[in-house]
């Protein structure tokens, strides 16, 4: 970015009387606004329509199909009822606190952008410190939830704020863990040099790197989960439960903001499992002569990456699964995920004394048996669905119906 | 498992309790016999304990309100699993201050059945640990299963009856 | 100099005692997982329970007073709403009665299609038992499969009746209607279909790893317990009693038919956790199939009520039948005294009896247990307060 501007400072684009440092501010500012407004929002509002149409057809029903072409739009129309809705504090509430809680959350999600990367050259701010920073600005969305629960002044809510504070809390640590052996393979913290050293096949991925950044992947990535509060960890707002949880008194925006950044926060996750293990922006071809096609396929790469692994994947997990215990979510987290991902972590560093360049045998074979395990898989469903095609012909069976069923 | 007529169980009753046990009325699984209040806590635990009969559960507990005979007749259905066999007991209870003995100590089931009957028909079960109300408000006036029982014309200000809609 | 609050806690900490106190959750009357209007009142301490102390009578609609007041065959509609999620045995449980006192004669057709529409109704309340079940433990898919199943048994029984909910189908001495033409086809069908939807359940849901980790072990019932606390259909047999109305005490045509009737093995954890209470319901909605398909192949021919005077008047006497609801063995106590009114109608239900054991077996459990509990009990609100 600062590049950039020293580039169009030098072609006399800025007016020389503006100082350098405010340029790099105005330059990042009007960045940070665009990836805002331009994508993050957008990408958590047609999440939801994504989740919505993928649910549906899951419980074998249509899901949103009014607004716009197969339901697009529904996302603005529920955006627009929300933002005209009464937004209610409670006389018992804390009303400041209860008023902030939600931008707390919001901010704790918007800031991590500043540091994702979305291509080589599109990052707000490449910081030295990028995935270290990521980490700690998602915890401040634990700061905020707490803030709703307890504000509120209702029992149900303060239940779903103890509870996520002492998820999110617990499972930073095995997030945080997994996340090591990267930064130890790279030697840095920063989100562009991680993908730096990866290529573009996934080979080169960190993810079949060595056996144990391998389980780190899976490590990170359950704990991720639990730090998004989604199912099967979606104990704070456990609808059967604690009615809404923390978000039980809140209504209209405010109630939004929180849903937003629950969906968008899925988007996070994947960026961050992408940067770290699949290969980031990495793309086969360098094109060095063309800045904006490069530009365009790096981010189309990462976004479906991230996309995939962030989004369409706890989707499909969260109305798969059923929710587990507290007590289950603190003994899955302390007694198994912290203790494995330690292990990793001391086993990811004997690895790299042992073999500082790597094994690409052992690449090799981890990235063939996540292949044969993908191929695997989809075959899985190829044969259920022709399976469920097979013995219920009749999907749209109707006992009314008196037309004869054929065979 | 070496299920009773109902007539043998009565045998026994009699032949323990005398004459505070009365004759056997109907037939088959309706089988009835009444038994004063006095002695009826002890033809329970009899009833419970012996193993040959061994009544472990409590069927049904209900309550029947005689003003022509000015008692409220509380009726206990006896099931035994063990032995698969039925008896039917009818305790008589005054009905200006209708007390009968509890028999929750017994029997788990009856301590909500107990509490049904007293909201119900207004029957104190002498003993009960813990006889509220269970259907009824709090403080709801007098037992709508008793014949007499007129329904108040308002509570806390709500009319509790309207105009038929038919009425021209 | 007076203390404020917040330094009578730092005093209370300086002296020794951390002071702590249990919190009090009113659960219900409105709460997504209390299935109607319940309410429990729980003491808490963080997420453990100390005690859950049911309140009921929210919905109390004086049923039992309403059946002295109409008549007999005019009580039939108001038995519907005793338990409106499976309505048809409470038809069936007052016509038995009345027909016990009054000496009627059911036709055999009549007692055929009382059965098919009893199994009918029964898997009818099970896919809507163990839908939610599965529901309150955090899986929602399962349950609008369980509702899809379910919807289908609603349009069979509209044309039946012409009721989805409320069926008001039997009368006293027979049925209302004969079968539509056409229908036992239409059921057939849906049994074909239904069958082997039931195993997918069981693939989708029932023995999920998560799933059955939240239910094994929790709320153990012993056989003893559940006998004491008159526990009755699946949540008997799932400690482990293998007793059914239907096998046992049998009425109406079931001694024609052949069933098993599952109970709870532990298969998950202990015998009588809320794991066998669910499973024993899948299994039943199994045999209601079989059951179902006895029925249809055997239907006799002939007619489909008696004759029975409209100016119904049995003679003095009372009487206890007991029948095999969705919710297990209902009682049903009638006396009449010889009017056209009947003097005292009793209706034991399952319900009732199930939430009476809630407060000895929640003590100690987490509060997501609570909602496991209930569903696994299949509390139905109408039916406990009637």
């Amino acid at each position: 970015m600062q590049a950039f501007v020293d580039g169009l400072i030098a072609g006399g684009a800025v007016p020389a009387s503006v100082p350098a440092w405010l340029a790099y501010l105005g330059a990042m500012l009007a960045f940070g606004g665009v990836v805002v407004f331009g994508f993050v929002l957008p990408v958590a509002g047609i999440t939801t329509w994504v989740e919505r149409r993928i649910m549906g057809r899951m419980q074998s029903r249509i899901g949103p199909n009014r607004t716009g072409p197969i339901g697009f739009l529904q996302w603005l129309a529920d955006g627009i009822k929300n933002v005209l809705k009464e937004d209610i504090v409670p006389t018992a509430a804390d009303a400041p606190l209860f008023k902030l809680a939600p931008y707390v959350v919001m901010t704790g999600f918007v800031g991590t952008f500043a540091a994702l990367p979305f291509s080589s050259a599109l990052i707000v701010a490449d910081l030295n410190v990028g995935i270290l920073y990521v980490t700690a600005v998602t915890a401040l969305v634990v700061v905020g939830i707490l803030m709703a629960g307890w504000a509120s002044n209702n029992k149900w809510s303060l239940l779903g704020g103890v509870r996520s504070a002492a998820q999110i809390v617990s499972y930073e640590i095995p997030a945080g863990l997994s996340i090591f052996p990267i930064v130890l393979l790279t030697g840095s913290l920063s989100m562009q040099a991680i993908i730096a050293r990866q290529g573009w096949a996934p080979w080169q991925w960190n993810l079949f790197e060595n056996p144990f950044t391998f389980v780190a992947f899976f490590v990170f990535f359950v704990s991720a989960l639990a730090e998004g509060n989604r199912t099967p960890f979606d104990l704070p707002e456990a609808e059967s439960e604690l009615v809404a949880g923390f978000a039980t008194e809140y209504s209209g925006m405010r109630n939004l903001l929180f849903f937003m950044a629950e969906w968008g926060n899925l988007y996070v996750i994947g960026a961050i499992a992408t940067t770290l293990f699949l290969g980031g922006w990495r793309i086969p071809w360098a094109l060095e002569d063309a800045p904006v096609l490069r530009a365009a396929l790096e981010l189309a790469t990462f976004f479906v990456k991230a996309y995939v692994v962030g989004v369409l994947l706890p989707i499909w997990l969260r109305w798969t699964l059923p929710r587990i215990r507290v007590d289950q979510m603190m003994t899955m987290c302390w007694k198994y995920l912290v203790p494995v991902a330690f292990a990793d972590l001391l086993g990811a560093a004997g690895w790299m004394v042992a073999f500082p360049a790597g094994v690409p045998a052992v690449r090799a074979a981890l990235a063939a048996l996540a292949g044969g395990f993908v191929v695997l898989f989809l075959w899985r469903v190829r044969f259920h669905i022709r399976n469920a095609r097979l013995t219920r012909r009749d999907l749209s069976f109707n006992p009314l119906s008196t037309a004869r069923v054929p065979g | 498992m070496a299920a009773l007529e109902a007539a043998a169980i009565h045998a026994q009753l009699r032949r323990r309790f005398g004459d505070a046990v009365g004759d056997l009325a109907g037939t088959g699984r309706d089988a009835s016999t009444t038994v004063g209040a006095a002695t009826f806590p002890e033809v329970c635990r009899f009833l419970k304990t012996e193993p040959a009969l061994a009544f472990d559960c409590l069927s049904n507990l209900s309550g029947v309100d005689y003003p022509k005979r000015s008692v409220i007749q509380v009726v206990y259905h006896l099931f035994s699993y063990r032995h698969r066999h039925w008896i039917v007991l009818k305790v008589d209870a005054g009905r200006d201050d209708p007390v009968v003995p509890t028999v929750s100590h017994l029997w788990s089931h009856a301590d909500w059945q107990e509490r049904e009957v007293f909201d119900l028909l207004g029957v104190t079960f002498d003993g009960h640990p813990d006889l509220r109300r269970i259907l009824m408000p709090e403080d709801w006036p007098g037992h709508p299963l008793r014949k007499d029982f007129v329904e108040p014309e308002e509570y806390h200000g709500i009319v509790t009856s309207r105009e038929s809609l038919l009425k021209a | 100099m007076s203390l404020t609050g917040f330094e009578v806690e730092v005093q209370r900490e300086v002296n020794g005692a951390l002071a702590t106190e249990d919190m009090t959750l009113s659960m219900g009357p409105q709460h997504p997982s209390t299935h109607g209007v319940l309410r429990f009142v729980v003491r808490a301490d963080g997420e453990v329970m100390k005690e859950a102390i049911p309140d009921i009578g929210y919905l109390h609609r004086s049923i039992e007073k309403i059946a002295e007041k109409v008549g007999w065959h005019g009580f039939i509609p108001y038995t519907d709403r005793v338990d409106y999620v499976a309505a048809m045995f409470c038809n069936h449980g007052w016509a038995m009665a009345v027909e016990k006192l009054a000496g009627i004669e059911v036709p055999r057709r009549a007692e055929y299609c009382r059965v098919i529409a009893d199994e009918l109704c029964r898997i009818h309340s099970h896919l809507l038992s163990v839908g939610s079940m599965a529901m309150d433990i955090g899986a929602f898919t399962p349950f609008t499969h369980a509702i899809r199943e379910r919807e289908y048994l609603n349009d069979l029984f509209e044309e039946l009746c012409g009721a989805r909910l409320t069926f008001h189908y039997m009368r006293i001495g027979g049925v209302g209607w004969d079968l539509p033409p056409g229908w036992t086809e239409k059921v057939l069908r849906f049994l074909d279909r239904f069958e082997p939807i039931i195993e997918e359940y069981d693939r989708l849901i029932s023995y999920n790893k998560i799933y059955a980790e939240r239910l094994a072990g929790v709320a153990v019932i012993t056989a003893e317990e559940a006998v004491d606390y008159n526990l009755v259909g699946p949540n008997l047999r799932g400690s482990g009693v293998r007793y059914d109305v239907r096998r046992d005490e049998p009425y109406s045509v079931y001694p024609e038919l052949e069933f098993d009737v599952p109970v709870g093995r532990g298969e998950m954890g202990t015998v009588g956790d809320c794991f066998d209470r669910y499973i024993v319901r899948m299994r039943e909605m199994q045999q209601s199939c079989r059951i179902l398909r006895q029925c249809l192949a055997r239907l006799p021919e002939g007619p489909v009520i008696a004759k029975v005077p409209r100016n119904l008047k049995p003679p003095a006497g009372d009487c206890y039948v007991r029948l095999e609801s969705a919710r297990g063995d209902m009682g049903w106590y009638v006396v009449s005294d010889g009017t056209a009114f009947p003097y005292r109608c009793k209706i034991r239900t399952g319900s009732f009896a199930a939430i009476s054991i809630v407060p000895k077996v929640s003590r100690n459990l987490m509060i997501a247990d609570l909602i496991a509990v209930i569903a696994s009990l299949d509390l139905v609100a109408p039916e406990i307060d009637r």
